[in-house]
């Protein structure tokens, strides 16, 4: 069927919970008015207001209700309403969510998947575009997963409720709806920690994830009409992350550009890029380059262009990097 | 019992006096043989503590939060609570671990440094103490909202001292609780101090009790050393809480007789009249009289139940001190449930580390 990512997001969360009463949802707004983006939409109808659960104003609450939730075999999908409201609740998640299993050394795992929408582009209110996943990139035990598509959300989601690590899933809100996609009808997984090679290549390596997807894309095709072959990765799973696709994919191309819409300094484009450094320097032909948002606050809407990765920042970069 | 002390007319449930005195009209009905076994988990909780106390100096043990002067509020509450009901306390607990049959030396192992100490043993409904303050009240709210949506007839007790009442998650949780309904029995234990602080620096209001009338539910305040009130209190909060009365916000009134932990120097901001006044409160040597006036207690019963008590304190720290280290593996193998390649090879370069250092 053809739908946008909120659909398929709607489609997993509705599918996973009609199998397994484990399920519930909770967050702001969720139920009747199906959240502010409407991904929850009509699900409330479905399995009713015990397990879809609208809950007060309280990230903090939300995610702590979930862990206790956890203790009792439940497996809670907590629905924040803008990653830019989640650090309430960060102290909850990194100080409970993702240490338990290892501080009862395996007897309180905490199954629990984090919903957020993420990223700006969208001419979205201040606190609206945050992009900080590599806040969460550095917590021991945490897993990170960010859609670009809508087929791969709906399978992404599902193998992170069915996961037995927490997962934040990070939505990208500029990616809900811009474009639809078929996507089957049957729950399935995409495997979690498995980035994806989304245009092939030979002469450099764009590594990218979420709403930077398309701009990737784009930039790729701008490059192919010069010439320039750049494959295009999506990383998908931010953490733990798949560390063997980015090498091999260097080691072919000998080249390697990082673009994410977070600032730069400690984003993950330095992660990455160090990582290229420790196991593939003599197949490099350029330095590491990172199209990034500058170290700056979110612009409000008017500035926003000024912050955002373009295709043709990117394409420059591309340029820089070939003739290095 | 509860509803007949109201916190905003400062009234506060006590049972048994400082002189050991009963009130016969709200003296719970326990049988001679629990009011010897709650004895027994008072004198084993202090013995327990005032041992973990030596081997913090002698440098056997790490850090430690003593729960000296806690013993009724601890001991009262987990006497209160059934094999099903749950447990989220906070790191001050060690009556409260003994009395639900958490194996001492796993407690000790735990403050020895070594995590496998608060990996709760299958069949004990414990979460893992919270380090960071009132944190785990959420905890138990959702574990509570978990309950009725499983339809369980279970109290989640949720433990946690005066300081905790100024963090923002003890205002979720309360919130949390009032909305859902969660068949929750909170327990502050008001010792006074978060640290150095005072509790009048906590909060404007008259009691933390009343917090509760905000919030949508019952509180009470009882005298945190009086063993009687706190069961009495949390047995009644705990019964309401499984027939669907939804949860209750019980004030333990008491003292902090140590420093905040074997880290903390008390004398620097309080004084020691201070400290001798509470003596006089002491709840154990309370507890002791109210038994010997109904001819439950006397000296050889006293030898006897000490004896006990020392001795399984040595055998517990015997046993913790004879368990082996942490292997590195350990340390990696639950990070996640299934050990990634990044953290397989970190294991690696650690192990070889560890190797080189012990050759």
């Amino acid at each position: 069927m053809i739908m946008t990512m909120v659909q398929a997001i709607n489609q997993a969360l509705s599918q996973e919970m009609a199998g397994d009463d484990r399920y519930l949802l909770l967050g702001e707004d969720v139920g009747r008015d199906g959240g502010v983006f409407r991904v929850t939409e009509g699900l409330v109808d479905k399995f009713g207001p015990g397990r879809v659960i609208d809950t007060p104003l309280a990230e903090s609450a939300a995610v702590g209700a979930a862990i206790g939730m956890t203790a009792l075999g439940l497996r809670p999908i907590v629905e924040i309403q803008f990653m830019g409201f989640i650090y309430p609740a960060f102290n909850q998640i990194l100080s409970h969510v993702a240490r338990l299993r290892n501080r009862t050394r395996g007897r309180f795992p905490v199954p629990l998947t984090i919903r957020t929408p993420y990223g700006a582009g969208v001419r979205a209110l201040e606190h609206h575009s945050e992009s900080t996943e590599a806040l969460f990139c550095q917590i021991p035990g945490l897993t990170v997963v960010v859609p670009s598509n809508a087929y791969d959300a709906k399978g992404l989601l599902i193998a992170s409720l069915r996961s037995e690590d927490p997962v934040v899933f990070m939505e990208p809100t500029k990616l809900y709806r811009s474009e639809k996609q078929d996507v089957p009808e049957e729950a399935y997984e995409v495997p979690l920690r498995q980035a994806k090679i989304v245009r092939e290549g030979k002469d450099l390596t764009i590594v990218a994830w979420g709403a930077m997807i398309p701009v990737a894309l784009k930039a790729a095709g701008k490059a192919a009409s010069e010439g320039v072959s750049a494959e295009v990765l999506d990383l998908r799973t931010l953490a733990p992350m798949d560390r063997e696709t980015i090498i091999a994919s260097v080691k072919k191309t000998g080249r390697a550009i990082v673009l994410h819409e977070a600032p730069k300094t400690c984003g993950l484009g330095a992660e990455i890029a160090a990582l290229i450094g420790e196991r593939a320097l003599l197949s490099l032909s350029a330095p590491v380059l990172r199209v990034t948002a500058p170290d700056i606050t979110v612009p409000l809407p008017k500035s926003e262009d000024y912050y955002y990765p373009s295709p043709e920042k990117l394409l420059r970069a591309i340029h820089e990097i070939m003739e290095f | 019992m509860i509803e007949r002390f109201d916190p905003l007319k400062g009234e506060r449930l006590q049972i048994l006096n400082e002189a050991g005195e009963v009130r016969a009209d709200l003296e719970p009905a326990l049988p001679g043989e629990e009011l010897r076994r709650m004895f027994g988990h008072m004198v084993r909780a202090r013995a327990a503590d005032a041992k973990a106390l030596k081997l913090q100096r002698q440098g056997r043990l790490g850090t430690y939060a003593s729960s000296r002067g806690h013993e009724a509020c601890q001991v009262g509450t987990a006497s209160a609570m059934d094999g099903t009901d749950w447990l989220f306390p906070y790191f001050r607990d060690l009556g409260t671990y003994i009395t639900l049959g958490y194996p001492l030396e796993d407690y000790f192992h735990y403050w020895m440094g070594n995590e496998a100490g608060i990996r709760t043993p299958e069949g004990l409904n414990i979460y893992p103490f919270a380090i960071p303050v009132a944190s785990q009240i959420l905890h138990a709210v959702g574990a509570g909202m978990a309950a009725n949506y499983r339809k369980l007839k279970i109290a989640v007790v949720a433990t946690f001292g005066d300081g905790a009442t100024s963090e923002g998650d003890f205002h979720e949780a309360m919130n949390f609780a009032g909305v859902f309904k969660t068949p929750n029995v909170f327990v502050c234990y008001n010792n006074q101090f978060a640290i150095s602080v005072p509790r009048s620096r906590q909060t404007a209001s008259a009691t933390i009790a009343q917090k509760a009338v905000a919030y949508g539910f019952r509180g009470v305040q009882v005298d945190g050393n009086d063993i009687l009130a706190v069961y009495g209190a949390a047995k009644e909060a705990a019964q309401n809480a499984r027939s669907g009365g939804g949860p209750t916000l019980i004030e333990a009134y008491t003292y902090r007789m140590g420093d905040h932990t074997t880290s903390d120097d008390a004398a620097r901001y309080r004084t020691k009249d201070d400290v001798l006044e509470w003596e006089k409160k002491d709840p154990v040597a309370r507890f002791q009289i109210y038994l010997k006036k109904k001819g439950l207690w006397d000296e050889a019963y006293e030898k006897e139940v000490q004896e006990k008590a020392a001795e399984a304190v040595e055998k517990a720290v015997a046993a913790a001190e004879a368990k082996p280290p942490a292997s590195v593996e350990d340390l990696f193998a639950f990070t996640y449930a299934a050990m990634t390649p990044n953290l397989k090879e970190q294991l690696t370069g650690v192990a070889a580390s560890a190797k080189e250092a012990a050759r």
